[in-house]
């Protein structure tokens, strides 16, 4: 099958160019587009990409396939591209390309750092753990599975337009994951550093983020539980 | 924090619920107006200056005025932040971006003083 492969090396290329390869996918089986992937470096090993546990869990490998982001590990062959199509890999989208399908996560990882993604807890620790009730712990299922893939946050154009303000969906899931810990206990001045015109009402509503998560979670849902907390704080 | 001294409110909060208030505002308005369209006996000019001589419909007009303009604002200001930054022009988007917002304000402003003579100048 053919494969277009998004080229660029900034130290020699003067502009980016899509690349094709005949790659022959064996019959009766159903690739991930990571298979195909390797399968196309062996035949040009300079195709650069990230990659790691080529099982879903490590977020490596989030590329912009056919037109949707997603993970190349868990991304069968037949849902990316069909049968008799050509398979598109570019690079995902609104961040600055290092080479080839490898782009530089900073923008985003500066957005998640402001969320402070940690639990803040000003009481004396207690001599074991903190407890939490199952009805507590509950209320952290759809937040903490996130794996940082960026797949959501590179798919929204909030976050393409403003990358400096917006803090994405990503980030604002993981925003919520704490908000919502019952230990944590620094809920008003998370909410406080949220509520100017762009960190979390930038948000449009478009659900691009609910649509390519590969774990199948929902930040516009996080995002709106983070707006009614700041309703019920500020108004 | 992201600070941004242009939006109308400061707060994100305050301009989504502006937003969404006024939104409802007019919405009453328009489905006001429509129904005593509808509803009218006889359509003509007296009985239109009627309807809007009547200190109901004039302070309701000019409420939704108010509305329309602040609607507008956020709508305008966060379009013009979306499109018109350096990260689409270069270094000249924020100069751009100030005098666009500047120009659609000052004639926000004029609509709705405009607005508020033919509602309330007699």
């Amino acid at each position: 099958m053919l494969v277009s492969i998004y080229r660029y090396n900034p130290e020699q290329d003067s502009k980016p160019a899509m690349q094709s390869i005949e790659v022959e996918v064996p019959e009766g089986r159903d690739l991930m587009v990571l298979d195909v992937l390797e399968l196309a470096k062996a035949k040009d090993p300079s195709i650069t990409y990230r990659r790691s546990c080529r099982e879903g869990v490590c977020g490596s490998d989030g590329m912009n396939i056919n037109g949707v982001n997603g993970l190349a590990c868990v991304t069968p062959l037949s849902k990316a591209a069909g049968p008799g199509r050509k398979l598109v890999l570019r690079p995902l989208p609104g961040l600055p390309v290092i080479r080839d399908l490898v782009v530089d996560m900073t923008q985003f990882y500066k957005q998640f750092e402001k969320v402070k993604p940690y639990l803040i807890n000003d009481k004396t620790p207690p001599a074991t753990e903190r407890l939490q009730s199952p009805q507590e712990r509950e209320k952290l299922d759809g937040l903490y599975e996130c794996i940082l893939c960026a797949c959501c946050t590179t798919s929204c154009p909030s976050f393409w337009w403003n990358p400096d303000k917006f803090i994405g969906p990503a980030g604002l899931l993981q925003s919520y994951r704490f908000l919502a810990d019952s230990r944590d206990t620094a809920t008003a001045e998370r909410l406080a550093e949220l509520d100017d015109p762009f960190s979390v009402f930038r948000c449009r509503g478009i659900m691009n983020c609910v649509a390519v998560c590969p774990k199948g979670l929902n930040p516009t849902r996080a995002i709106g539980k983070i707006r009614n907390m700041l309703i019920e704080q500020g108004a | 924090m992201v600070t941004s001294v242009t939006s109308l409110g400061r707060s994100g909060l305050f301009d989504w619920m502006a937003q969404r208030l006024s939104a409802l505002i007019l919405l009453a308005w328009t489905v006001y107006l429509a129904a005593r369209l509808l509803l009218a006996q006889e359509l003509d000019y007296a009985s239109w200056r009627a309807l809007f001589d009547a200190p109901f419909m004039r302070i309701f007009s000019l409420i939704a005025l108010l509305s329309l303009c602040a609607h507008a604002w956020i709508g305008v200001w966060t379009v013009t932040t979306d499109y018109l930054n350096t990260a689409h022009l270069g270094r000249a988007g924020t100069a751009v971006r100030l005098l666009t917002q500047a120009a659609c304000a000052l004639l926000t402003l004029a609509y709705l003083l405009w607005g508020a003579r033919i509602f309330w100048g007699g």
